[in-house]
């Protein structure tokens, strides 16, 4: 064999080994995916969307949760994204220079790594027990806010840099100051960048269970929360319980529980691959 | 009478020092090219007299700049003021992406001026003025980007004349375009002089002896020679200069 065609072996080799592990992970997805729905998708219907937790499997329903879950949302990024942006814009445009942001600056990514059950812990300390806050839907989003903080901040500086300088540069020629620069050009150019990175965080806080557990949020709420003041609990929470349960009925419920924050969450990535789409036809420099 | 004078202007980017003890006045009414090699300097000094190195990480700088009899970096200069009595127009055309009728008033819509009769008569003013009217009258409301890069350009220097400058600032304001596109920036330039005083960088050394009044030569960071446009390319009185302008390095 010449030494040519042990190149032209090795580079087909090589091309389905990684055409093979790209495989794995697809096919791990498409079993999950599959098994869920056979399981659960028999069960999915207005009664299972409308009721609440019961004792019996067949009478139980996920409405609370699906509530709580909504509630979360909404709660987190009220708090989350204004703190979050901010503190982008600021890293980005203001505070480039000075040590104390780069102190910021590492400290924010160090954030990013933490795992998510010590957010719980901080949060039950802070929120539940110093603010009085007990096991409310408003301490949960807090908590939750505290965890994707890192994730909107980074996304917004990426956005933001994204903004050409020479857009910066032609706006303060014009006499804007800072402040209006950012307000007219570069909020405007990367709000499609920093909305998708939103989206991404905000999917994957309500995905999040382990801090929502230490925070207290409870398996069985009989009411839908109405005041973020109230008890909640939230999908995962409800998959959870249903699945560490030892009757057959339940995991049924918990496979269909486990689709509806499956559409869920693809619906909110979807939105955000979509204004990603949007955003970058619009805007070419 | 000078409308812009510096003296013994040094400028630092950190340890390195890229300009070194230059002065020279600008009379009004003027073109000023400023010419060099790449890395001389001229751009730096250019964006000395709006104060757009302000940005620069490790910038620092000593000496005096006046446009009018006014220090630019003393402490009671507000920047966003001086930047609109000293307007700049860029090397790329960087129209922002919005209208064309919305590029032009953007200076005086941040100055809070909302009055739309006064906002019209703006915009036709200046595209008149930049020599665009014509081609772009009946879709103000399209997006600058679909312009192409002359008028881009075009439309930026109509964005710089609408905040009412008396300065105009341009970093290579033609080196982007096609020949056409560089000749109508060319003329328009020679229309500009009447009302504005105009320094303009530039690589180009017909384009400096086209345009310009005088002209400023740098070289590492020194002003080496700034003389009429007409002496400094047929009779200069250093040789570097000579050297430069013939080709025989640069």
């Amino acid at each position: 064999m010449s030494n040519a065609d042990w190149n032209r072996l090795k580079d087909n080799v090589f091309k389905y080994v990684g055409i093979a592990c790209t495989f794995v992970g697809l096919l791990m997805l498409a079993i999950f995916l599959i098994d869920i729905l056979i399981k659960g998708v028999g069960r999915l219907d207005w009664q299972f969307l409308s009721s609440l937790p019961s004792r019996m499997a067949s009478k139980a329903g996920i409405l609370p949760a699906l509530a709580g879950t909504m509630w979360i949302m909404v709660v987190t990024a009220v708090i989350a994204i204004p703190l979050g942006v901010s503190a982008g814009i600021y890293l980005e445009e203001y505070g480039k220079k000075s040590r104390f942001a780069s102190i910021l600056e590492i400290n924010i990514n160090n954030l990013a790594g933490v795992p998510s059950i010590i957010y719980g812990l901080l949060g039950v300390e802070i929120f539940s027990r110093v603010m009085g806050l007990g096991g409310s839907l408003l301490a949960g989003s807090l908590t939750l806010a505290l965890l994707i903080l890192p994730v909107i901040i980074v996304s917004t500086r990426e956005a933001i840099r994204a903004v050409p300088k020479t857009i910066r540069e032609g706006s303060f020629a014009l006499g804007a100051t800072k402040w209006q620069t950012i307000q007219h050009q570069i909020l405007p150019a990367s709000a499609g960048g920093i909305l998708t990175g939103v989206i991404l965080a905000l999917s994957r806080a309500i995905g999040e269970t382990a801090p929502l557990i230490v925070i207290g949020a409870l398996a069985y709420v009989a009411f839908v929360p109405t005041t973020p003041m109230d008890d909640f609990s939230v999908l995962p929470i409800q998959i959870f319980n249903w699945v560490s349960r030892p009757q057959k009925e339940f995991h049924v419920n918990a496979a269909a529980a486990i689709i509806v924050l499956l559409v869920v969450t693809f619906l909110m990535n979807g939105i955000a691959v979509y204004l990603r789409n949007r955003w970058q036809k619009k805007v070419k420099w | 009478m000078y409308k812009i004078r510096t003296t013994d202007v040094n400028v630092f980017y950190g340890d390195n020092h890229v300009i070194k003890n230059v002065s020279m006045e600008v009379m009004p009414n003027t073109v000023t090219a400023l010419i060099g090699p790449s890395g001389c300097g001229k751009s730096t000094f250019l964006r000395l007299l709006n104060r757009m190195n302000d940005y620069i990480d490790g910038f620092s700088m000593t000496g005096n700049i006046f446009v009018d009899n006014n220090e630019i970096y003393s402490r009671k200069t507000v920047v966003e003021e001086l930047r609109k009595k000293v307007g700049m127009v860029f090397q790329k055309p960087n129209p922002f992406p919005k209208s064309i009728y919305e590029n032009v008033v953007y200076g005086l819509r941040i100055q809070g001026i909302k009055n739309k009769a006064l906002l019209d008569e703006t915009v036709e003013r200046c595209l008149v003025q930049a020599a665009l009217w014509n081609e772009v009258k009946d879709d103000l409301k399209k997006s600058a980007l679909a312009l192409s890069g002359g008028q881009q350009q075009r439309l930026c220097i109509a964005r710089t004349l609408a905040v009412e400058p008396t300065v105009i600032l341009m970093d290579e304001p033609a080196s982007a375009l096609d020949p056409i596109s560089t000749s109508k920036i060319e003329e328009l330039i020679y229309e500009l002089k009447n009302k504005y005083t105009i320094i303009i960088v530039t690589h180009n050394m017909q384009q400096a002896g086209r345009v310009s009044d005088r002209t400023a030569f740098f070289y590492m960071g020194d002003l080496v020679e700034y003389d009429e446009t007409k002496k400094i390319f047929t009779n200069p009185k250093l040789e570097r200069t000579q050297n430069y302008i013939t080709g025989r390095f640069g």
